[in-house]
């Protein structure tokens, strides 16, 4: 068998697709905390238990409406997407005057309220969301089995990725949203509706997170908790990449899940507080990011 | 003195405004009548900034603005400019994360009869060299510039231009200058905040000048020359 310093290639090769696979999802989601914060300036702690919002939208619409995995693909990020809508107006939009400590803060606590309740009527064990037939089984690839689910959720994230990265940096609807992230009042005062943008904006965060949930079910346990295990190596991401920076996001997320699962194969007892270690050292000699910008 | 066929196009009476607890403008009366070039004179601080900031909604404030008839001192910034109104403001605002074809295409179009990007380009030509280039590397001149095209495009004929000589080299100022003229021959509406009083004075049809947030004084372009007037104002202005 082929190995790589001393490493078998087949188990080196397995990490790496399950380091890009965790990559995908810390993509998704540390790309929506980066529009937001971009936008809003609030750093959206609720994020967490709004992609587990969108597991669980998945899992409650299959079971009890009969709504399938491609149904739920679509229903279930407007579901949270409205929810965010709804959170905006009456919450989040007293407090954009006040210190991010504040958006901080609230967010978290609508974080502990969303995960109390579900944990309080669906338990911590977690719930089973079957793959859909048409993504069952698994490709042979020669040196490795790549079963066709997994590779679904690389290719969609990847291409929903660059497609909200193309949304903002190439459209004249994103250069609104570059132009109102520098100077909100003056894009308002060219005659943009800037409060209804800021609305859609976090609503389309949030539905970015929510799919991420989606497409998490069938692989992860659809669980209260899934949030909070995840959300805490996304701000670590978020921070590596540049608060706000879209490209940052994007590729700190790939980068660091595959760093994750290569460590794995290395070094495993690192494995777990490796993305922290890459957070201090980006910090220490780039305070702004990978891809931020000094303001 | 005021000729009773034109007509108000922006009229003003007890504007209040504040920044926080900060009381900044005590009752600024003033009025444009259509097509009419007027500034806003006055020290720094006065609240000439404050006022043209006020009329577009950026800062909380009280009183009444009557544009073209319709009430605009109760509603936001993004509905005040769909009335045709383009704003120029202070500090530029030109954008760092767009280039000069974004910035020069981010407002968006709110009335018809908005001058083409050709017509902008011959206006300024130094911004079709610059196309392509990211907005804050300009030069001061050339941001001032695209500040101004930037509204032309929209539609907008009431164009509210704040201190846009400031810091600017005297070749720039004059290419300025006559970009206004040009506008004004089109039949444009200006409300201009300047400190530059030669600049002002060679362009203005009236000047109003404002002091501790307040309308002091008022002069029409003829009556600069009577000696007591120019002293009056220099006392004012501290010239």
């Amino acid at each position: 068998m082929t190995t790589i310093l001393g490493i078998p290639m087949q188990a080196l090769l397995g990490q790496i697709l399950i380091g890009l696979i965790n990559g995908a999802f810390y993509a998704l989601l540390s790309l929506g905390l980066a529009i937001i914060f971009g936008l809003l300036n609030i750093i959206n702690f609720a994020h967490g238990a709004l992609y587990m919002l969108g597991a669980f939208a998945a899992w409650l619409l299959l079971n009890y409406l009969g709504v399938n995995y491609w149904g739920a693909l679509i229903l279930s990020p407007f579901i949270v997407g409205v929810l965010a809508v709804a959170m905006e107006r009456y919450m989040l939009r007293r407090i954009y005057k006040l210190d991010h400590i504040y958006g901080l803060l609230l967010t978290f606590g609508t974080a502990l309220l969303i995960e109390g309740v579900f944990r309080n009527q669906f338990g911590v064990s977690g719930l089973a969301y079957p793959i859909p037939a048409q993504l069952q089984g698994v490709q042979n690839l020669g040196f490795i089995f790549l079963p066709n689910y997994r590779a679904w959720v690389l290719v969609a994230s990847l291409f929903i990725c660059f497609a909200t990265w193309f949304l903002i940096e190439k459209t004249r609807l994103g250069s609104y949203l570059r132009a109102a992230t520098e100077n909100p009042k003056l894009v308002q005062a060219f005659g943009i509706n800037v409060p209804l943008m800021i609305t859609l904006t976090y609503a389309f965060g949030v539905a970015l997170a929510a799919l991420a949930g989606v497409m998490a079910a069938p692989i992860y346990q659809v669980s209260p908790v899934m949030g909070s295990n995840i959300i805490i190596v996304v701000f670590a991401v978020v921070v590596i990449g540049g608060m706000g920076s879209i490209l940052g996001a994007i590729v700190s997320g790939f980068g660091l899940g595959l760093i994750e699962g290569l460590t794995k194969v290395f070094y495993p007892e690192a494995s777990s507080t490796v993305i922290f270690v890459v957070m201090a050292i980006v910090l220490l000699v780039k305070p702004t990011g990978l891809f931020g910008r000094a303001e | 003195m005021l000729d009773t066929h034109c007509e108000k196009r922006l009229r003003i009476e007890g504007l209040n405004a504040f920044y926080g607890d900060s009381h900044v403008l005590h009752g600024i009366d003033l009025h444009v009548e259509r097509g009419e070039l007027v500034t806003l004179l006055g020290r720094n601080g006065a609240g000439k900034t404050t006022t043209l900031r006020a009329i577009m909604g950026l800062v909380e404030r009280r009183g009444d603005i009557r544009f073209d008839g319709a009430d605009l001192s109760r509603l936001p910034p993004h509905k005040i400019a769909r009335f045709g109104i383009g704003y120029v403001p202070e500090e530029r605002g030109i954008f760092s994360s767009l280039d000069v074809t974004e910035n020069l295409l981010l407002p968006p179009t709110i009335k018809p009869g908005g001058m083409t990007i050709e017509e902008i380009y011959t206006l300024f030509p130094n911004l079709k060299e610059r196309a392509g280039s990211q907005g804050t590397k300009l030069s001061g001149g050339e941001q001032q510039m695209l500040a101004m095209a930037r509204i032309l495009r929209t539609g907008a004929d009431f164009l509210l231009l704040d201190e846009v000589t400031e810091g600017l080299a005297p070749v720039i100022i004059e290419q300025i200058g006559i970009a206004i003229g040009l506008l004004k021959e089109r039949g444009f509406t200006i409300l201009l905040v300047e400190q530059n009083f030669p600049f002002a004075s060679r362009i203005a049809d009236r000047h109003y000048v404002v002091e501790n947030g307040r309308v002091v004084d008022m002069v029409a372009k003829d009556d600069l020359n009577d000696p007591g007037v120019a002293e009056r104002l220099h006392s004012f202005l501290g010239v």
